[in-house]
């Protein structure tokens, strides 16, 4: 334990001097391919972000061990936006003007990644964006390699109602643009499927909320009316953990009143006793209990790298899949200049981590298997159904009446992430 | 579903005829459906097994199917054999599935575990109710007949009925006769029986019976339909009286928790005068030591888990009041008479402290488990009342009473009130105001450090726990009265309750604001807050 902890601060320490070196030494490193890694490692957010830090330079690390890319080394370029959105625009502006990166992967929440898509539309990199999110956005330099509410939200609601016979449902989530509108999707997704207006409870709390006692009472008043009620829950990072204390000692339990969780991995679980919570849903396109051998490769790699006690979630694998990517797409070009890695890296499939591959759509989002997970006792997850083949990423959901007429492609001719199918021309909603 | 439920049914038909005969499986048969466990490829195929099981009838299946259900069987990869497992110490203790005896060990790589799901889950519970209502522990018939009024089922009336003549304890008697009840609402009874059972149904008064009566009244007409109207009608108003009883309790519980939070801030903000930042890293530290002494435990003294809190208390104490101590003595004490420096200065202590804790345990959160005192909840009425919050109400109030004596009836709470009240003259008397400034920072840190150990039991222990009680910390201690321990208790308690009455209506997010602006108006109206201290000590 001990030895972790000051092998990681050395890491940290690391990183940050790297980072600094980098900055003095630009001028003289012609003969490294630089990679940004553009995630906050101090604020609210560290505690999901800095994993994906690490797994970044574990990466670079075995890339470099392989024989580089092109010739060339890679070196890693870490800055820290500190859980600052505007410093995260700032910070992504350094790295590609003054560090002069080729790529860079990074962001968490969406409001990190809308604050710093100008800058990357104006300088004309490259942003790998590892986390799953709320869809309605295709942008030329941004390749979205964690999963769309297609790929998580909807087929989460799918196994509830046919698996467990769901007919009654609570949203609840944080207030913020990734739950509002995900649960707006869903809505007009269950009216779609006859839901009622009145079995549908939508609830929203503040970030970092901690008293759940009424929330979770209401919840259990609400599905005591006679009829299967489940949660689905786009409660954000720090909130989850008093939610789920609140729950257990509630004695809701998962056989009564299932929970399927959107934003709580691995990674969040190592937090919280979860005796009380079996049973539990999540939708993933990963877990790290899915064993085959490339996972259990990185498991091992990983837990070499960091700690034996380290987990592994779903977002170190988009990582991971955007990583192979981008370095096939840097082989097939030829060159790490971005307007050509664009068109190399559409259709490029890698091997994911759950024993398939992974494909880059036209649409700049890929193609995942999506998996919904049982929480156990050990604070792993036990895969319960799967689909039964890959799933496309729908960047634009056919379910709200204002994007359903969207699509986005960027092969050229049309080159475009918000073409109207209804009106034959590129633009309308979502300039971005 | 449906399907799900008729397969149930089924199975409680069948296991209802079954017993009636006081017939018994004979062992074999009962292994040979158990083996069949270790051969099951997936969820359809086990719950076959399950069903199969149920259907033999004899009690002496509850064992292996609560094993499952709580994840425990498993099947030896070299031969099939299915058993209970329990680990021990990086192996597993193999158990016999019928009767529970220990014969043997494995490596826990040796066994396949038998796959399970909530609604396997389900199936096993609504099974497990039909063969246990004749179980000789009255808990376990209790726990079947609320089981099965949840699940009312016409088939089951005639099992109910032979338990319900057997049965001796009261109370499990009426759980029997409630879930009865249930049942011939749903069946084709004559009218004076459903009569009888809307009146049994009712006596529950909870939202189980409001939902079930509320299903029957659609259904039913004339005489029988009034009757079910007035039931519901009276357990609707009843509930409303428990929903404010409710909301009250409610409120006192997080004006419990904010009262934690603030009272060490009462004293180095209210009594000292010191804008102290770093205010919630105390806390922090109190949880991460929490954390630490959890840690020893587990690893090395086991038995000693239901005592971790207790050992962790003065623990948290002399940790966070020594960090206070060394703050005041290395940064504080140069400040005094400089809000806006000392603001500065302990922020900038806090993200010291933040990014410390931060190299030092990790950037996620860390496990703070509850003790079994402290997990789980009771019913009081038509409230469930949880362990946690309720430990962490009377933890509050012992350590505003412990505060309240050291303040009024020591003498180094009466050097404290000299010093605050009137500094020159305390130090003419001889009082050594520097040691009493450092000690009274130190007793506010420390405190705040105690309630990081409560706190720990309700919240994330993480680098940012700190940050998120600050801002409330401060809210109570102004609106209650800067100065006062008597107003940072009604100010936390009336902030809680006021917050849970809001919430309902509001919601979490508006209410918060409300809350908000009800306390700027209220500065407004008095600068000074709820219980404004006078006289001279005001002016100085």
């Amino acid at each position: 334990m001990r030895g972790t902890h000051t092998k990681f601060a050395s890491m940290a320490a690391a990183g940050a001097l790297a980072a600094g070196l980098m900055f003095s030494s630009a001028a003289y490193a012609q003969d490294t391919i630089k990679v940004g890694v553009l995630h906050s490692l101090s604020g609210t957010m560290a505690i999901s972000e800095t994993t994906l830090k690490d797994v970044m330079l574990m990466l670079i690390e075995q890339q470099n061990a392989k024989g580089g890319l092109l010739g060339k080394q890679l070196e890693a370029v870490v800055v820290d936006p500190a859980s600052d959105w505007p410093l995260f625009a700032e910070k992504a502006r350094e790295l590609i003007s003054v560090n002069d990166v080729a790529a860079v992967f990074g962001c968490w929440t969406s409001v990190s990644r809308k604050s710093v898509l100008p800058v990357f539309e104006e300088l004309n990199s490259l942003l790998f964006y590892p986390v799953q999110y709320e869809g309605e956005e295709s942008q030329r330099n941004v390749f979205y390699t964690g999963a769309a509410p297609n790929q998580q939200a909807i087929p989460a609601v799918d196994y509830l109602m046919n698996e467990e016979g769901v007919e009654r449902w609570v949203l609840a989530g944080t207030d913020y643009v990734y739950p509002q509108t995900t649960n707006k999707i869903l809505q007009a997704y269950l009216e779609s499927k006859g839901v009622a207006p009145e079995d549908i409870m939508i609830n929203y709390t503040p970030f970092g909320h901690s008293d759940w006692q009424t929330i979770v009472t209401d919840i259990k008043n609400f599905g005591s009316a006679g009829m299967k009620t489940a949660v689905v829950s786009t409660i954000n990072g720090d909130a989850n953990v008093p939610f789920y204390k609140e729950l257990g000692n509630q004695g809701i339990k998962a056989e009564d009143i299932p929970v399927v969780a959107f934003s709580v991995g691995e990674e969040e679980l190592a937090g919280i006793d979860t005796g009380p919570l079996v049973g539990h849903l999540a939708a993933w396109n990963y877990f790290q209990s899915v064993e085959n051998d490339v996972n259990a490769e990185f498991i091992e790699a990983w837990k070499a790298f960091t700690g034996p006690e380290r987990v592994t979630n779903d977002p170190m694998e988009a990582h991971v899949i955007g990583f192979n990517m981008w370095v096939q797409a840097v082989e097939k070009a030829g060159t790490t200049d971005p307007d050509a890695v664009i068109d190399a890296i559409i259709g490029v499939s890698v091997p994911n981590l759950t024993g398939g591959y992974s494909t880059m759509m036209p649409n700049h989002h890929i193609t995942k298997p999506v998996l919904i997970g049982e929480i156990q006792d050990d604070g792993q997850f036990e895969v319960v159904w799967e689909t039964s083949g890959l799933v496309v990423g729908d960047e634009w959901s056919d379910y709200l009446p204002d994007s359903k007429d969207l699509i986005a492609d960027w092969r050229a001719p049309m080159s475009c992430g918000n073409f109207n199918v209804a009106t034959g021309k590129c633009g309308g909603k979502g300039v971005n | 579903m449906s399907l799900l439920r008729a397969i149930a049914a089924i199975a409680l038909f069948v296991s209802a005829m079954v017993c009636a005969a006081q017939a018994q499986a004979d062992e074999d048969t009962l292994r040979g459906i158990i083996a069949k466990f270790a051969l099951s490829k997936n969820y359809d195929q086990t719950e076959e097994i399950i069903v199969e099981l149920g259907a033999t009838g004899d009690p002496a299946v509850a064992r292996v199917l609560n094993a499952l259900s709580e994840g425990n069987l498993a099947s030896r990869k070299s031969d099939k054999a299915v058993f209970i497992v329990r680990e021990a110490g990086g192996k597993v203790a193999l158990l016999d599935p019928l009767t529970g005896e220990n014969v043997g060990e494995e490596a826990a790589g040796a066994m396949d575990k038998v796959k399970v799901k909530n609604s396997l889950r389900r199936l096993i519970r609504d099974v497990l109710a039909g063969l246990t209502l004749g179980s000789p522990d009255p808990q376990v018939r209790l726990n079947a007949a609320l089981t099965m009024f949840a699940n009312p089922d016409v088939s089951a009336i005639e099992s109910l009925d032979a338990a319900i003549a057997e049965e001796q304890v009261a109370s499990v008697k009426l759980a029997m006769q409630q879930a009865r009840a249930a049942s011939i609402l749903i069946s084709d009874a004559d009218e004076a029986e459903k009569a009888e059972a809307i009146d049994l149904v009712a006596m529950r008064g909870d939202r189980d019976a409001l939902s079930l009566l509320i299903g029957f009244s659609v259904r039913a007409e004339g005489e029988l339909k009034e009757a079910a109207l007035a039931a519901i009608a009276d357990i609707e108003s009843r509930l409303a009286v428990w929903d404010a009883a409710q909301n009250v309790w409610y409120g006192i519980s997080l004006g419990s928790v904010l009262l934690l939070a603030a009272i060490g801030l009462a004293i180095t903000f209210g009594v000292m005068g010191v804008i102290n930042m770093a205010h919630g890293e105390m806390v922090m530290l109190g949880a991460y030591t929490t954390f630490t002494v959890q840690a020893v435990i587990r690893a090395s003294f086991p038995d000693l888990f239901d005592w971790s809190l207790v050992i962790a208390l003065p623990l948290a104490f002399l940790v966070a009041g020594t960090v206070g101590f060394l703050i005041e003595r290395g940064v504080i004490r140069f400040l005094y008479g400089r809000p806006l420096e000392t603001l500065l200065a302990t922020w900038g202590v806090s993200l010291v402290l933040q990014q410390t804790v931060r190299s030092i345990y990790g950037p996620t959160n860390r496990e703070v488990g509850n003790p079994s005192w402290m997990s789980g909840s009771f019913d009081l009425g038509q409230l469930a009342i949880t362990w946690n919050r309720l430990w962490i109400v009377v933890f509050a109030i012992g350590v505003f009473v412990l505060l309240l004596y050291v303040f009024n009836r020591t003498s180094w709470g009466l050097h404290m009130r000299a010093v605050t009240q009137n500094r020159r003259m305390a130090s003419s008397m001889g009082i050594r105001t520097p040691w009493v400034d450092a000690f009274t920072f130190a007793l506010g840190s420390g405190i705040a450090g105690i309630a990081g150990v409560a706190l720990s039991q309700v919240d994330n222990v993480s680098p940012d726990l700190g940050q998120s009680y600050i801002i409330d910390s401060f809210m109570v201690v102004v609106f209650g009265g800067v100065g006062n321990l008597w107003g940072t208790l009604v100010g936390a308690l009336s902030l809680g309750i006021v917050n849970k009455f809001l919430e309902p209506y509001a919601g979490a997010v508006l209410g918060k604001i409300l809350v908000l602006v009800l306390i700027i108006l209220f500065i407004q109206k008095r600068p000074r807050g709820l219980f404004a201290l006078r006289g001279r000590a005001v002016e100085t």
